[in-house]
């Protein structure tokens, strides 16, 4: 054991010599962990929240019975299902307005309630009697009593009648009502009628559920995701994307610190050989040492992920709740598989970035003379084989294109033009500087160039890093570009009326209604409303237009049949979103088929429309012929079209006369604004991590000049000798970074061209089913290619400023021990 | 310590071959020597002439085609790979013209080093060759702070350190001046006494050779 040690403590030394090398690999490793688990950290505060929501009283993850047509069904089922044996449960569900907001209504049956149904046990113990007894109690989360601005034990207003006094359970998610199935029926105006039924998990015998029920009801088998969870994955796998990229550039450094010091440590290697040291002994400390350091930054990564993972928490929130409205708490709860996970992220990656070094540790031939920069005389050979990796890799990321069809396959896509490009950069590099260098004619510029070529080794994982981060900074920042103005644009298309109103019931939307008919600066009023039903299997909002030459005139349409909004009128024709029609392979001319409570609702589509930023599919139909299919829909929502100058006094004067808040009374330009901003907290998230990558990459720069700045000595100081001073020598070295840093950034930018277009052709389509317009900014290029000048000017100022500082004798040195 | 006739190290029939250019190239072509314990023994000979293999060989560092390297009663040449670090390890002491000393250690660390992995550590024999070595005021300097005399007297100092049975060098002196490279011989001749292990040194200096107990010369892969 004393031997490990004492070995440990010989190749630990080498740190202690050389602080900046350790640094580096530090550095490296803990940016790596950082952005990784923190990434993992907002997606598992995400999933957990998901879980959560999809637990409360039977989500996706219980078996449920459901009518065929998607509409409510009779109780006497439920009844008739239970004699014949069936564990069944039944839940009502709907939507309720306390206070003119909008919330999910939850009646169950807490008797019959399965125990493995989440929630389920805090009722059935100690509630169970206040539950079911009048006035009963309406469960919900803290976070909605908060937002509702009283206190436990209140009975709010609701559709025209009293709510049970209000009870907090802690697990329910926010803007969930629970309540006794009997108080659901009633509130909902529904007696005697059930939404679904959960089936528990006891066994025993059932008769068959044709006989029972005919085929008026269907059974869906649990589902592992939610519904949640299937609509954020493009969410979540764009974060993992980022996160992945992030881990990859930290473990650049990692290598690159790595590979160097193990060259400098190859004569301390042969050394301890030697003296004796086996080389399996000697293989196995340098592991233990490598994991030992990869630990040690495991942990502050972690630490530094989670403060990560804090920091973007918020607008994370923000974007889910905005794009998806799902609920995210504001707090970081992490469990104890996020930290270990960590840990081995950051060992796995520090022996990924590791492995050539430790195989070289492993045929280290004993008697072979020390060779500093070994890998520079193998470059050649490298470089071919690298050159051909990449293009393999280009022509599995070309077949992708051309075959692949999921948002995996975009991905890979997208993966397989970085990592070739990236691949391929070295040889890109090496070819351009021996062009320069055949063209050179003075002594000094052939040095230059050879030189450059001789230094390139050393510095191309920290260039491909460069490149690698650049191109997603060029290709995130064009796409996010490119979804602003189409956003903007459309946006203006999109919210028609000047006006929107959000009633807290029916009764008070037709008082308001003939309230503004009197109201002369009011030109317009547009009734409006939404149902939600399934189509195979996925959630689709059915939206009523009012029929408008508002809408006509601005309602912006992708593709549309002749005379499409006059056909609208008529009840039986659609328009379907972008999204909808990609996900269902729909397009004009074609039938859909949508489940209403009545029956099936056959309606032609007869135009395509954008719907950015709604996850959901969505079809708009004519107002009227909605409230004819769908006649329990609030008719709570309006529009109006109201002259610009009179919109301050209207609003007003509408929060005097019917005490709207904020919430259900908005102008255009408040909602554009509110719209504006949800868009851009989207992406403010990708903003910040594009940043940290690009920060990542200029240490990968900073660390690689930094290391290789002192094994350049030997370089550097004959040219000393023969008359160049240190200033024009450290000039020389500044301009051969900047030189290739500009060559890497201009390689960078049609790279990230590449990848926006892939980004918006390929990765959005899949991952959202809209398609955006591809545009260059020639003004954000010319910016990223000075922030990368910049990034590689710091980078190469400190060991530059070093050479140019240098003493005389540390130069003479070099001769002095040159063997 | 015995100073007397028992054999340390015994070389018989040692050959060895290298291709080049698909040329085979003989270096040694049946070696024979032996040293006994405290003798001092100075193997000279041409470049080329195969000394530095044949030490090389003798160290465990690299493998003969045929023949038997002995180190007192073991026989190198069955040995594995980990047998032989053990054998450097534990019994035999090596210095290079290169010092190879670990730079990252002082000199301290550096003098203690082989003793420490051996389990071998005797403090007042460590205190001893630091005073009879004169490297009690350099201690705390690293290896790129010394001159290159003292850079070999740390390398002597921690082959020394495990008491080995058969110290090996390969020209010690060859970085050094005149002067200081009969100091540093001086020295290892004493240490060498008073240890009494085997002395194999490779050198090309004729008058370096003078002053050891025993010459051999090598030419051609024989012993001349």
């Amino acid at each position: 054991m004393s031997r490990i040690l004492w070995i440990l403590a010989v190749l630990l030394s080498h740190w202690r010599r050389h602080p900046m090398q350790l640094a580096t690999l530090l550095i490296g490793l803990i940016s790596a962990t950082a952005l990784w688990s923190g990434v993992q950290a907002l997606n598992q505060q995400a999933r957990s929240s998901y879980d959560r929501a999809a637990a409360a009283f039977g989500g996706a993850r219980t078996a449920v019975l459901v009518s065929r047509n998607g509409a409510t069904f009779s109780q006497q089922l439920f009844v008739d299902l239970r004699r014949a044996g069936w564990p069944v449960s039944p839940v009502l569900e709907g939507r309720v307005q306390i206070e003119g907001r909008s919330f999910r209504l939850l009646g169950v049956d807490p008797v019959t309630l399965p125990s493995e149904v989440g929630n389920a046990p805090a009722i059935g113990r100690a509630g169970l009697q206040s539950f079911v007894t009048p006035p009963g109690e309406m469960l919900v989360s803290p976070e909605t009593l908060s937002s509702l601005g009283v206190a436990e034990g209140t009975s709010p207003q609701a559709n025209g009648s009293i709510l049970p006094p209000l009870r907090v359970q802690a697990q329910l998610v926010p803007d969930l009502l629970v309540v006794d199935i009997g108080i659901a029926q009633q509130l909902l105006k529904m007696p005697g009628q059930v939404s679904r039924l959960l089936i528990g998990k006891t066994k025993g015998t059932r008769t068959p559920l044709e006989n029972v029920a005919g085929d008026k009801l269907r059974l869906i088998e649990p589902d592992a995701e939610t519904d949640l969870a299937r609509l954020t994955d493009s969410f979540h796998l764009n974060l993992t994307a980022f996160g992945l990229l992030s881990f990859f550039v930290g473990l650049f450094i990692v290598n690159s610190a790595i590979g160097l010091a193990f060259e400098q440590r190859l004569p301390m290697l042969r050394t301890l050989r030697a003296c004796g040291v086996s080389a399996r002994l000697l293989n196995t400390v340098l592991l233990v040492e490598l994991i030992s350091l990869a630990l040690v930054a495991g942990i502050v990564g972690l630490v530094c992920g989670y403060l990560i993972a804090a920091a973007l928490l918020p607008d994370v929130a923000a974007s889910l709740r905005g794009l998806y409205g799902a609920q995210i708490p504001g707090q970081l709860t992490l469990k104890p598989e996020w930290w270990a996970a960590g840990l081995v992220i950051s060992v796995l990656g520090a022996l990924a970035a590791a492995t050539a070094s430790l195989l070289k540790a492993v045929r280290l031939p004993l008697l072979a003379a020390a060779q500093p920069y070994a890998w520079q005389q193998a470059q050649h050979r490298w470089l071919i084989l690298q050159s051909a990796v990449a293009l393999a890799v280009f022509a599995a990321a070309a077949a992708l294109l051309w075959y692949g069809d999921s948002l995996l396959s975009g991905f890979a896509v997208l993966a397989g033009l970085l990592l070739g490009a990236a691949l391929g950069l070295p040889a890109v590099l090496e070819l351009m500087l021996s062009l320069g260098q055949r063209r050179a004619h003075h002594a000094l510029a052939i040095w230059f160039w050879a030189d450059s070529r001789q230094q390139l080794s050393g510095l191309s994982l920290a260039l491909m890093a460069l490149l690698l981060a650049l191109a997603v900074n060029v290709g995130v920042g064009t796409m996010v570009e490119s979804f602003s103005r189409t956003f903007i644009s459309w946006l203006d298309g999109r919210l028609a009326a000047d006006v929107y109103i959000n009633a807290a019931d029916d009764a008070q939307a037709v008082d308001i209604k003939t309230w503004l008919r009197d109201r002369p600066e009011v030109d317009a009023i547009l009734p409006g409303g939404r149902a939600e039903t399934q189509i195979d299997g996925a959630p689709v909002e059915i939206f009523g237009l009012a029929d408008h030459a508002t809408y006509r005139d601005r309602w912006p349409l992708l593709q549309s049949a002749d005379r499409a909004w006059i056909r609208l009128r008529a009840g039986d024709t659609g328009f379907i979103s972008e999204q909808l029609a990609r996900r269902m392979k729909l397009a004009v001319g074609d039938q859909i088929e949508v489940p209403a409570p009545g029956g099936n609702w056959t309606l032609e589509v007869v135009g395509i429309y954008a719907d950015y930023g709604n996850p959901k599919g969505q079809i708009a139909v004519n107002f009227a012929a909605l409230t004819r299919r769908f006649p329990g829909i609030p008719l709570t929502r309006m529009g109006l079209r109201v002259a610009p100058a009179a919109v301050p006094a209207l609003i007003s004067a509408l929060q005097d006369k019917f005490a709207l808040d904020s919430r259900n009374l908005v102008d255009q330009a408040t909602l554009k604004a509110e719209s504006t901003r949800i868009f851009n907290r989207t992406f403010a998230v990708t903003a910040a991590l594009n940043a940290f990558t690009l920060g990542v990459a200029g240490v990968a720069l900073l660390t690689s000049l930094l290391t290789l700045s002192n094994s350049r000595l030997p370089q550097l100081a004959p040219l000393w000798a023969i008359g160049i001073t240190r200033r024009r020598l450290a000039a020389i070295e500044l301009l051969k970074t900047l030189s290739v840093a500009l060559i890497t950034t201009l390689l960078a930018l049609p790279l990230g061209l590449l990848v926006a277009w892939c980004l918006l052709a390929v990765v959005n389509v899949k991952a959202f089913g809209w398609r955006l317009p591809f545009h260059v900014f020639p003004l954000q290029l010319l910016e990223l290619l000075g922030v990368a000048m910049a990034a590689a000017l710091i980078a190469a100022l400190l060991p530059v400023l070093r050479l140019a500082r240098m003493q005389p004798a540390a130069l003479v040195k070099i001769f002095a021990n040159e063997r | 310590m015995t100073i007397g006739h028992q054999i340390v190290l015994s070389v018989r029939n040692l050959t060895k071959a290298y291709r080049s250019a698909g040329e085979e190239i003989a270096v040694l072509r049946g070696v024979n020597l032996s040293i006994t314990a405290g003798e001092r023994v100075a193997l000279t000979g041409e470049s080329g002439s195969g000394k530095s293999t044949l030490l090389h060989l003798i160290a465990g560092l690299d493998q003969a085609d045929s023949g038997e390297i002995r180190l007192d009663d073991t026989l190198i040449s069955d040995l594995s790979d980990a047998g032989r670090a053990a054998m450097r390890r534990d019994r035999l002491g090596l210095v290079f013209q290169q010092f190879n000393l670990i730079p990252s250690l002082n000199v301290r660390d550096n003098l203690v080093f082989q003793s420490r992995i051996a389990g071998r550590h005797d403090a007042a024999w460590h205190a001893e060759l630091v005073e009879r070595l004169g490297l009690g005021d350099l201690l705390n300097r690293y290896p790129e702070q010394l001159s290159g005399g003292q850079q070999q007297r740390v390398a002597i100092g921690r082959s020394l350190a495990i008491k080995p049975l058969l110290l090996l060098a390969d020209e010690p002196t060859g970085n050094l001046d005149e002067a200081t490279a009969d100091d540093v011989l001086a020295l290892t001749r004493d240490l060498v006494t008073r240890t009494g292990c085997g002395f194999l040194m490779v050198t090309h200096s004729t008058r370096l050779a003078a002053t050891l107990d025993r010459h051999i010369n090598l030419s051609a892969g024989l012993v001349a």
